[in-house]
């Protein structure tokens, strides 16, 4: 039977997500089990939280290799915040924490300019037009892969990024109301 | 742009959203199922949800009631009320919330701030503070808790940036003078905090028409502003607002 595989490594809950697919009618596991993610016909990779400790879970749990494959295997791949961020190669977060290269460029932090909080909450235009909800603190620079670009504090930052069958944004599709489930559809439809 | 967040609250008790000024004279608004529906379809950009209990005489959170809402809507959704434990932060995120939100708790437990960030991270922890004028305050601002019963003798800006130092990532201004009198939000302490800590701010309390929103953006610098009242009636809609919020030249999400 066809399914979605929504790796839980610990970062963030994976119940929104999960309850994004149900109401497109998508088959969903929440899973870490390495056999159950590479067998699925394509892999959600969510995170909210510390990349340090996000790396440190899929170390402890055996996932990096698993990710690596699932994001770079041709199936259809979506990481979501931190699940986007953990694809690049190097995060300021923490002191400095070395990520999965999987997509070239690094995380840095929002500088503190008067007027802008941090975190970033709500919702934000990607591309100047729709707009969708955003939680972070860090962000990842511009690169060869990205696809949609989000301001911030006097920084243009990437909000989305795909690479093949690897799909990636900043922002939650899951809480960004019908125009993230519309971005979930056509994911569900690759 | 980042848009300013329009947030309406649901005060639900025994399963029903109820409306009452000062805690009395609790009106039947609705099923919070699908008063969450119809106000994520019509634009919300965020709904909180206080004080979700099951029955009247025990006061653990409705569970089931965080699950089906988080089953209905896709947008971020926050709780508060009930809060009384490091579990029960757990379960309500869990079972599919964005945020919690403490208040009396925080005060009585500063630890439940960090702790609740250290094992959730920041952005899921709402500091809900009650505020009350008082001249004797640094600030002129003195905070409550129990639902606005009992004075703590604690300063408003104090508590708030004692807060954010713990962990809190996002505050919830909700002033005790405007709470309930649809005449506006109270702009003083919430332009003070707003302007003082590094994490969002949310006003709460007072808003009985679109240009109150208009003016706590404009005037107040907060980044959210909660509505209860103004459209549980029906008297506006949150796309009147959000289109007064426009005009105003206030960055709006339009588009839901």
């Amino acid at each position: 039977m066809s399914y979605t595989a929504i790796i839980d490594y610990g970062a963030g809950n994976c119940t929104s997500v999960a309850s994004a697919f149900a109401a497109l009618g998508g088959e969903t596991r929440v899973t870490r089990d390495a056999k159950v993610i590479l067998a699925a016909d394509r892999v959600v990779f969510p995170g909210v939280g510390a990349a340090k400790s996000a790396m440190d879970n899929l170390e402890r749990m055996g996932l990096v290799d698993v990710v690596r494959e699932a994001a770079t295997n041709g199936r259809p791949f979506l990481g979501i915040c931190l699940g986007m961020q953990i694809l690049l190669e190097h995060s300021e977060e923490d002191g400095g924490v070395e990520l999965l290269k999987i997509l070239p460029g690094k995380v840095r932090r929002f500088p503190d300019v008067p007027g802008f909080k941090i975190p970033e909450i709500g919702w934000n235009q990607v591309n100047g037009g729709t707009e969708y909800y955003f939680v972070h603190s860090y962000y990842a620079e511009l690169g060869p892969y990205t696809t949609g670009t989000t301001e911030y504090a006097g920084v243009t930052f990437t909000s989305r990024v795909q690479k093949g069958s690897l799909l990636a944004t900043q922002f939650h599709p899951e809480k960004s109301g019908k125009a993230g489930l519309a971005l979930l559809k056509e994911f569900l439809a690759c | 742009m980042l848009t300013k967040r329009v947030i309406p609250c649901l005060d639900v008790r025994q399963g029903r959203v109820t409306k009452g000024v000062k805690f009395k004279n609790n009106i039947d608004l609705g099923d919070p199922v699908e008063m969450a529906v119809a106000y994520s379809d019509g634009g919300a950009d965020e709904l909180v949800f206080y004080d979700i209990t099951a029955s009247a005489e025990h006061r653990p959170i409705d569970i089931g009631m965080v699950k089906e809402v988080a089953a209905a809507i896709h947008i971020p959704f926050a709780v508060g009320g009930g809060i009384s434990s490091i579990e029960d932060m757990e379960r309500v995120i869990l079972a599919g919330a964005e945020k919690v939100s403490v208040n009396s708790l925080a005060i009585k437990q500063p630890k439940i701030i960090s702790d609740g960030a250290a094992v959730f991270g920041r952005q899921c922890i709402v500091l809900g503070m009650d505020p009350v004028r008082n001249p004797e305050c640094p600030s002129g601002y003195e905070i409550t808790t129990q639902g606005f019963r009992v004075r703590t003798d604690i300063d408003a800006l104090e508590w708030a940036r004692r807060a954010v130092e713990l962990g809190a990532g996002e505050i919830v201004v909700n002033s005790v003078d405007a709470d309930g009198t649809r005449e506006g939000f109270e702009m003083t302490i919430t332009r003070l905090i707003a302007e003082a800590v590094p994490v969002p701010v949310v006003a709460s309390g007072g808003a009985g028409k679109p240009e109150h929103l208009v003016r706590v953006f404009q005037e107040a610098h907060v980044d959210a502003a909660i509505v209860a009242g103004m459209i549980h009636t029906g008297d506006y809609t949150i796309t009147q607002i959000k289109q007064v919020m426009q005009e105003a030249g206030i960055p709006t999400r339009m588009s839901y």
